[in-house]
C-alpha cells in the first residue's frame, strides 16, 4: 500500500485555501464537497504519477464525475456529467487531485465573468474589477494562490485574456493538441481546453499531461502528449515577429510601454525581432462573431429541457417547453449569440456571412503562414488592450466586450498556439504579453516564454 | 380522363447499413432492445459528447454507392441539419449537404409499362437516424426511444424518373435487390431499415415542365408503395381537372384510411441551417479505399441473371427467378457444380420448385444441402428413383438430414429395374383387369396409362416406370 500522506496534506492545504478564496465567487463547489471530494481523490492518487498531489480546478464547461457541470448556466443547474472529460480522466491518471469547479461566463461566452448564472467573479486584487473571461474563475483561483494550476477553455481568448488581466500565465495550445471530449461545446472548430497557471512551468506540465491523441475526439490529432522542453539560457537564434497590426496608434500607451520593454528583453536573450505584417487581423473579430456564434446556435440547441436539466414550465406542449426553457434558462448573452448564429445561418444569408467568415478565416490564418513561412519562429503581441476593467462597465455594450479579445480571437481562428504570460503592471493591475506559436510547436513557444519569464520584471509598473 | 395526365415521381429512400454499431458511437444498432437502452453519452447528444464515424458504415456506403453506378467523392463532407424535434438528441442530424458521398449514378429495372428503364440516382449520402417518438403508450403523452438514435443510414436519391406508382415500386425492388445482394443492408421496412419519401406531380401530357409537387411521407410498407402513390396522384388530378391548384406540401400517407394528410404546419418548411459539422474533419477516402470496395462488390443482379441465361440456357424468366435473391442464386449454382453435377435445367426446375417452396415453408431456410439435391438429382437422372419418389426424399433430407441415397433405401423407395420382378407386378395388374385387357386389345390404346399407373400402385412406386411400360406393351401385344 502506498503512503498517500502527501496528497492527503495538499488536499487539506488546498481545501484551506479554497476556504480563504471564497470571497471571489471563483469556485462554484461548495467547500464541504469540495473538501470531501479532494480527501477521497488523495487517497486514491498514485504517488508515480507526474502531477501527484496537485490540485488543479476544472472550469465548469468540463464534464466532472466528482462535481456538478453547469456551464455557469441556469439551463445546467445541478446536472451531474456520467463520464468524465478525457483531460480530467488524464489529469487523475497523473495523480493530480480536480480541485473543484471554476466560475465562468455561461457556456463560455464573455469576457468578464460577469455572465454566469451564479453571480460575478471578483478580481483578486480589486474586487470592483472583472478577472476576465470566460474562464475567470480559474484565473481568478490562481491569482489568488488557490491552486497552482487550473484548467480553462478557449474558443476566442477565454484563458489568455483573464490569464493578462489576473497577472498569471494562459496557455492556449493548438487545436486538436488536447482532446475536446467532455468539454462542453461553444463554438466547435474553435474550442481547445488551455491551462492557468502561476508560472509557465506549472501550466506548461499540466497541458503535457492533458495533451495527446484521444479515439474519442475526431478533431484531435494523432500525437504523443506534448514533451516539455528545457528552459533555454538564451534566444539565440529565435526570430520574433511583431505584428505592427497589434499596436495600433491608439493602443493604451501603458500596454505600449511594456511590450517594448519585453521586446527589449527579447534582444538582450539574442532572439532577433522582425516586424511582420498580418494583413487581415482587422477582420478577426467580426469574423469570429459570426463562425463562434453559428456553431453555438447548432451546439447549444440539444438544451432544450426534453431530457436533462431543469425544466421551467411549458407542460402545454413541446414548443411551449422549448420556448420557456431556453427563453428562462439562458441568460441574455447566450440568446444574443444564439440569436446572431441562427440568423448567420439562416438560407438567403448563409452566403453573406457564414460562408464569407469562412473565407476571411482561411485569409487570417494564411497570414500568419506567411510570417512563419519568412522565418519567423513566433510572434509577439499584448494579450489585451487594457488590464481588468470594472465590473459593469461593458455589460450594456457587447461591441466593447467583444473588442477586448482582439488580440486573441486571431490565434482561435487560426487553430495556432498562443501563451499569455504577466509582463508589467499598469496602475497596480497586471498586464500580459502573448505569443502565438506555429501549429504543433508549442515546446518552441514555450522556451520563448521560459526565457522571458526569468527575466521580466512582471509585477513593476510598465 | 387519367389518361390525359401523366404522372412524375422521384424517391428518397433511407436505408440502414449492416452495421454493428451506431454510425457515430459504439451501441449497438440491434432491432427490438427495451426502449432507451442502446445509448450512450454520443447518441444521446449529452453535453460534451463528440461523434467519431463508424469505419464500416463508411464502407458499406461507399460499396451501395458504387454498386448504383455512383461517383465516389475521396473528399465529403458531414453537415448539420438542424431542427427542434424531441427525438433529436443534439437539436440536429449529422448528414451530408454541400458536398455528399456520392454522385450520378444509376439504376436499370424493368418497368412494368416501358420495359427495361432507367432512375437516375442524383446523390447518396450518409447520415445518422433520429430517435423514435411514440404517441400511443401513454395517454395524452409522448414517449421517446432513442435506441434508433445515430443508427447508420444512406439517402439514396432519383430524379424525377418513374411515370407510375408500378414503376417507383419496380425500381424500389430492384434496389432492394441489389443492396441486399451487395450485402449492405437487410432492406427490411418492417424493421423500419429501409423507409420511402417520394415527391410526386403530375402534368398534362406532352407538357415538358414539372407540375408543381407534395412531398409523400411515411409510405412504410413495399405493399403501401402503389396505393400511397396512386392515392396521392389521384387526388392531384382530380384537384387539377376541377380547376384548383396543387399546393406544395409534405403528405403523410395513412394506410389505416388509404388516404393522404397534410403535416401539420408546424412541422414542416423548415430552415435546416446546414452547415459542415466542425465535430467532424472532411471524409476523406483514398483511391486505394475506394477500389477495395469496388473490388468487395458481388456479381450484381443483373449481371448474374445474363450470365445465367448465357451460361445455364436459361430462360430470361427463370433467370431471374433464381437471381432475385443472393443465397439463391449461390444455391443454384452450388447444384450445378456438385460433385456428380446436375444437369442446369433440371436444376433450375427443383430450385424454382421444391427448394422454393420449402424456403418460403421454412422461414427462407435453404434446407438441403447443394450438394445433397445433386445426388438426388443424379439418382432420378439414373433410374434409381423416380420423379415422384425423389419429391418424397427431398422432403425427408429437408426434414431430418441425410444422404439421398440412404434415405430412399431406407423409405423403399429405390427402383426396382428387375425384369423378373416387374413381370411379376405386370402380370398380377392384368390378371386383375381382364376386361380393360379386352378393351386394350380392341384398340383403346390410351389404357396404357392406366395399367402402368395400376403397376406403380401394386409396387408402391418402386417400378421403373420406362421398364413397366416396355413388359406392359409386350405383355398386351402377346
Amino acid at each position: 500500500m502506498s503512503d498517500q500522506s502527501e496528497a492527503l496534506a495538499s488536499a487539506k492545504a488546498t481545501a484551506d485555501r479554497l476556504v480563504k478564496a471564497k470571497r471571489f465567487n471563483a469556485c462554484l463547489t461548495p467547500v464541504r464537497e469540495l473538501r470531501k471530494a479532494l480527501v477521497t481523490q488523495a487517497q486514491a492518487a498514485h504517488p508515480s504519477g507526474v502531477l501527484y498531489g496537485m490540485p488543479v480546478a476544472v472550469k465548469d464547461n468540463i464534464c466532472t464525475l466528482e462535481f456538478t457541470t453547469t456551464c455557469g448556466s441556469k439551463i445546467l443547474e445541478a446536472y451531474r456529467s456520467p463520464y468524465e472529460a478525457t483531460a480530467v480522466a488524464k489529469l487523475k491518471a497523473a495523480g493530480a487531485l480536480i480541485a473543484g469547479k471554476t466560475n465562468c461566463d455561461e457556456f463560455a461566452m464573455g469576457s468578464s465573468t460577469e455572465h454566469s448564472a451564479y453571480g460575478r467573479t471578483l478580481h483578486p486584487f480589486d474586487k470592483t474589477r472583472v478577472p476576465g473571461g470566460s474562464s475567470g474563475g480559474s484565473a481568478a483561483l490562481v491569482a489568488a494562490g488557490a491552486v497552482p494550476a487550473a484548467l480553462g477553455s478557449e474558443t476566442g481568448g477565454s484563458v489568455r485574456q483573464p490569464a493578462s488581466l489576473c497577472g498569471v500565465v494562459g496557455i492556449k495550445p493548438t487545436y486538436g493538441r488536447v482532446s475536446r471530449w467532455g468539454l462542453v461545446a461553444f463554438g466547435s472548430s474553435l474550442d481547445q481546453i488551455g491551462v492557468l497557471g502561476r508560472s509557465v512551468h506549472d501550466a506548461a506540465r499540466v497541458l503535457s499531461v492533458i495533451s495527446g491523441r484521444d479515439p474519442k475526439d475526431a478533431t484531435c490529432e494523432d500525437r504523443d502528449p506534448l514533451r516539455l522542453p528545457n528552459v533555454p539560457e538564451s534566444l539565440q537564434g529565435f526570430v520574433i515577429g511583431i505584428p505592427k497590426e497589434y499596436f495600433p496608434a491608439d493602443l493604451d500607451p501603458a500596454v505600449r510601454r511594456a511590450c517594448d520593454r519585453a521586446v527589449r528583453l527579447f534582444k538582450e536573450l539574442g532572439a532577433a525581432v522582425r516586424e511582420v505584417a498580418l494583413p487581415h487581423t482587422a477582420y478577426a473579430v467580426p469574423t469570429y462573431y459570426i463562425v463562434a456564434p453559428a456553431e453555438a446556435s447548432s451546439n447549444l440547441a440539444r438544451y432544450d429541457g426534453a431530457r436533462y436539466g431543469p425544466r421551467f414550465d411549458g407542460s402545454a406542449d413541446v414548443r411551449a417547453l422549448y420556448r420557456t426553457t431556453r427563453g428562462e434558462g439562458f441568460g441574455p448573452e447566450v440568446r444574443r449569440r444564439i440569436l446572431l448564429g441562427t440568423y448567420v445561418l439562416s438560407s438567403g444569408y448563409y452566403d453573406a456571412y457564414y460562408r464569407k467568415a469562412q473565407q476571411m478565416r482561411a485569409l487570417i490564418a494564411q497570414d500568419f503562414r506567411n510570417a512563419f513561412d519568412r522565418g519567423v519562429d513566433l510572434l509577439f503581441t499584448p494579450t489585451t488592450p487594457s488590464p481588468a476593467f470594472k465590473a459593469g462597465e461593458k455589460l450594456n455594450d457587447p461591441v466593447a466586450m467583444y473588442l477586448s479579445d482582439i488580440f486573441t480571437v486571431t490565434a482561435n481562428l487560426a487553430g495556432l498556439p498562443a501563451i499569455s504570460i504577466p509582463i508589467g503592471r499598469i496602475k497596480g493591475l497586471p498586464i500580459g504579453g502573448q505569443f502565438i506559436g506555429q501549429a504543433f510547436l508549442e515546446d518552441e513557444m514555450l522556451e520563448a516564454a521560459y526565457a522571458l519569464e526569468r527575466v521580466v520584471p512582471a509585477t513593476e509598473e510598465a | 380522363m387519367a389518361g390525359s395526365w401523366e404522372t412524375v415521381i422521384g424517391l428518397e429512400t433511407h436505408v440502414q447499413l449492416r452495421t454493428v454499431s451506431k454510425m457515430f458511437c459504439g451501441c449497438s444498432t440491434a432491432f427490438g432492445a427495451p426502449p432507451n437502452t442502446n445509448v450512450c453519452p454520443v447518441c444521446l447528444g449529452l453535453p460534451g459528447a463528440l461523434p467519431m464515424p463508424n469505419g464500416l458504415a463508411l464502407q458499406l456506403a461507399a460499396r451501395a454507392a458504387l454498386a448504383l453506378g455512383c461517383t465516389v467523392h475521396p473528399r465529403s463532407v458531414l453537415a448539420r441539419k438542424n431542427y427542434f424535434y424531441p427525438d433529436l438528441p443534439k437539436g440536429y442530424q449529422i448528414s451530408q449537404f454541400e458536398q455528399p458521398l456520392s454522385t450520378e449514378g444509376s439504376l436499370s429495372y424493368l418497368s412494368p409499362d416501358r420495359g427495361l428503364a432507367t432512375a437516375t440516382i442524383q446523390r447518396l449520402h450518409v447520415e445518422e437516424d433520429a430517435g423514435k417518438s411514440l404517441h400511443d403508450r401513454f395517454p395524452r403523452q409522448t414517449a421517446i426511444d432513442l435506441n434508433r438514435c445515430g443508427v447508420p443510414l444512406i439517402e439514396i436519391v432519383t430524379g424525377p424518373d418513374f411515370r407510375s406508382p408500378q414503376e417507383a415500386r419496380a425500381y424500389l425492388l430492384t434496389l432492394k435487390q441489389v443492396l441486399e445482394y451487395a450485402g449492405v443492408s437487410d432492406c427490411d421496412m418492417e424493421k423500419g431499415s429501409l423507409r420511402v419519401d417520394a415527391n410526386v406531380s403530375v402534368r398534362r401530357v406532352g407538357e415538358t415542365a414539372l407540375g408543381t409537387k407534395t412531398e409523400v411521407k411515411n409510405i412504410n410498407s413495399f405493399a403501401y408503395v402503389e396505393k400511397a402513390l396512386s392515392v396521392e396522384r389521384d387526388r392531384q388530378i382530380a384537384l387539377l381537372e376541377a380547376g384548383g391548384q396543387v399546393e406544395q406540401q409534405t403528405l403523410l400517407y395513412d394506410s389505416k384510411t388509404n388516404g393522404v394528410r397534410p403535416q401539420r404546419a408546424k412541422e414542416e418548411s423548415h430552415d435546416y441551417r446546414y452547415f459542415p459539422d466542425p465535430d467532424l474533419p472532411p471524409l476523406v477516402l483514398k483511391e486505394e479505399f475506394i477500389a477495395e470496395q469496388q473490388a468487395l462488390l458481388p456479381e450484381l443482379p443483373a449481371k448474374k441473371r445474363e450470365r445465367f441465361v448465357e451460361k445455364y440456357a436459361l430462360s430470361v424468366t427463370d433467370a431471374a427467378v433464381l437471381t432475385a435473391d443472393r443465397a439463391v442464386a449461390d444455391y443454384y449454382e452450388a447444384v450445378v457444380h456438385a460433385g456428380s453435377g446436375a444437369d442446369a435445367k433440371v436444376a433450375a426446375n427443383w430450385v424454382m420448385t421444391e427448394v422454393l417452396a420449402d424456403a418460403k415453408a421454412h422461414g427462407d431456410g435453404l434446407r438441403v444441402p447443394p450438394g445433397a439435391l445433386a445426388n438426388l438429382i443424379g439418382l432420378v437422372r439414373g433410374g434409381t428413383l423416380s420423379h415422384q419418389a425423389a419429391k418424397r426424399v427431398f422432403g425427408e433430407v429437408a426434414d431430418h438430414g441425410g444422404e439421398p441415397r440412404n434415405v430412399a433405401e431406407a423409405l423403399g423407395l429405390i427402383q426396382v429395374a428387375d425384369t423378373g420382378v416387374v413381370t411379376g407386378w405386370v402380370s398380377e395388374v392384368l390378371e386383375a383387369h381382364p376386361a380393360e385387357v379386352a378393351r386394350y386389345k380392341s384398340g383403346e390404346m390410351k389404357l396404357l396409362q392406366f395399367f402402368l399407373g395400376q403397376v406403380m400402385k401394386l409396387s408402391r412406386g418402386k417400378a421403373d416406370p420406362k421398364l413397366a411400360q416396355r413388359v406392359l406393351e409386350d405383355k398386351l401385344v402377346a
